[in-house]
């Protein structure tokens, strides 16, 4: 079946299963930087935000998606970007495989966060594993990012 | 992996029931989170995602939520914290991470009995109804009861408002597992109920604690005493994550924790 995606900001038509995940269209048409990790819907590295909330694409049907609004890490711009810098500027970022959900799951929580707190950023990216930093330095950046202080 | 025959969005209820009962491999699909992690081909795909289901409503005595609202909006509710205070965010927010959250429905939750369940022990305690398309309404402690898993559609779950304060305690092996023990408490005008989940079977309540504590009053020492009697009077399995025993004396804890939260 043919669905419509909005994704960064273009449409365009994707022709899919309906038993077929968002994760594996979108790496079919393309969009590589939405990662494949546990499958089994527990490491949040295949966030892509869905109309600005932040879904594991790996358990959300493509079908569902149809004429929405779908945003990839290729697709961040403006201020959004600064995220990244942030994490450089820390020096988080090891093998990199889990970034491109953490940092869609950041900007998601930055717009739904109304006044952020070590605790609430805490429990909201506690759905993003990483096996390579150990979390601190991550948090440093993120707390930064979000002008929340320790 | 799952795949798929034939694939429908019904539009309303009634016609994702007819589907339902048309065919012996037809299937509901919620959020499809849980259906994922296993391994069969479904003859006919029901996906009720437009079948306005998705939905918190204040409905005058009662607040209605339907069977397609994600466990983000259950969580997030205004209308719920309002009357029902933090347990219910409490009791979702451990459930892996925002982004399941967003997917993963309240109905297919509760339609499901998982044992685990952490969002089943708060709405046992909060002593809410279900509505199914065909079985009519019905109290959650009913449905629980039942053997089996019936053919029907889970429309929604109603929650009567009343001036209620509640607590949900769990314990884990680390945040986004799943509970070795959860326990939810609510006090209102009728009393005090005490709801115990994961043990692993599914939610019960602690009866006799219950009707301990609401002839006494709630106090400490009586809220130990209750976490006693709800030890000895439900049963407390073994899994990976625990045993029975260690279950049990968690219970002890965890009912009095909760107690003491609800008096404040
Ligand atoms: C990785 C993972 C970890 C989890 N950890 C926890 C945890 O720690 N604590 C916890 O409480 N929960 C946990 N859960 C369970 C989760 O909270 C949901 O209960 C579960 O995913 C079911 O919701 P769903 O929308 O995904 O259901 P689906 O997969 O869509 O459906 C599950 C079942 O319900 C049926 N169904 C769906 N909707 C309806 C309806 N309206 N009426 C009748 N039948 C229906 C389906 O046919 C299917 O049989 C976890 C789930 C996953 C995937």
């Amino acid at each position: 079946m043919i669905i419509n995606l909005h994704v960064n900001g273009i449409k365009k038509s994707f022709d899919i299963n309906p038993d077929e995940y968002l994760v594996e269209v979108l790496r079919r048409y393309g969009y590589l930087s939405v990662k494949k990790a546990c499958d089994t819907g527990s490491c949040g590295v295949c966030t892509v935000l869905v109309d600005d909330s932040p879904v594991l694409s790996c358990s959300y049907y493509a079908v569902r998606a149809n004429n929405k609004h779908i945003t990839t890490v290729e697709g961040i711009s403006g201020e959004d970007r600064s995220l990244g810098e942030f994490l450089v500027d820390e020096g988080v970022d090891q093998c990199g495989y889990c970034s491109p959900g953490l940092i869609l799951t950041v900007i998601a929580m930055k717009k739904e966060l109304e006044n952020p707190t070590k605790e609430s950023i805490v429990e909201y990216l506690t759905g993003n594993l990483c096996r390579c930093t150990g979390y601190v330095g991550q948090l440093r950046a993120i707390m930064r990012y979000m002008g929340v202080s320790e | 992996m799952i795949t798929f025959g034939d694939y429908i969005q019904p539009k309303s209820v009634d016609e994702a029931y007819e589907s339902l009962i048309s065919k012996k491999s037809a299937r509901l699909i919620g959020g499809g989170c849980f259906l994922r992690m296993g391994n069969r081909r479904i003859g006919l795909a029901i996906d009720l995602s437009q079948a306005g289901l998705d939905y918190i409503k204040d409905a005058g005595e009662e607040i209605e939520i339907g069977a397609m609202t994600s466990l983000r909006s259950f969580e997030t509710s205004e209308l719920l914290k309002e009357h029902f205070g933090y347990m219910i965010g409490d009791s979702v927010k451990h459930i892996i991470g925002v982004q399941l959250r967003n997917i993963a429905t309240i109905g297919a939750t509760v339609y499901s009995k998982y044992g685990f369940s952490d969002p089943i022990t708060a709405l046992l305690a909060l002593d809410a109804d279900i509505c199914l398309y065909q079985g009519g309404r019905m109290a959650l402690g009913d449905f629980l009861k039942e053997v089996g898993h019936r053919r029907d559609v889970l429309e929604k779950i109603i929650i009567k408002k009343s001036n209620k304060r509640g607590s949900f305690q769990t314990l884990r092996n680390s945040q986004v597992d799943y509970a070795i023990l959860s326990v939810a408490v609510v006090d209102d005008e009728k009393g005090i109920r005490i709801s115990i989940g994961a043990r692993p079977g599914r939610a019960a309540l602690a009866i006799k604690a219950m009707e301990y504590i609401n002839s006494k009053g709630l106090c400490e020492e009586i809220a130990s005493k209750a976490g006693e009697i709800a030890a000895e009077e439900l049963h407390y399995g073994s899994n990976n994550r625990g045993s029975g025993a260690y279950r049990k004396e968690l219970s002890k804890i965890l009912v009095k924790r909760a107690l003491l939260e609800v008096s404040k």
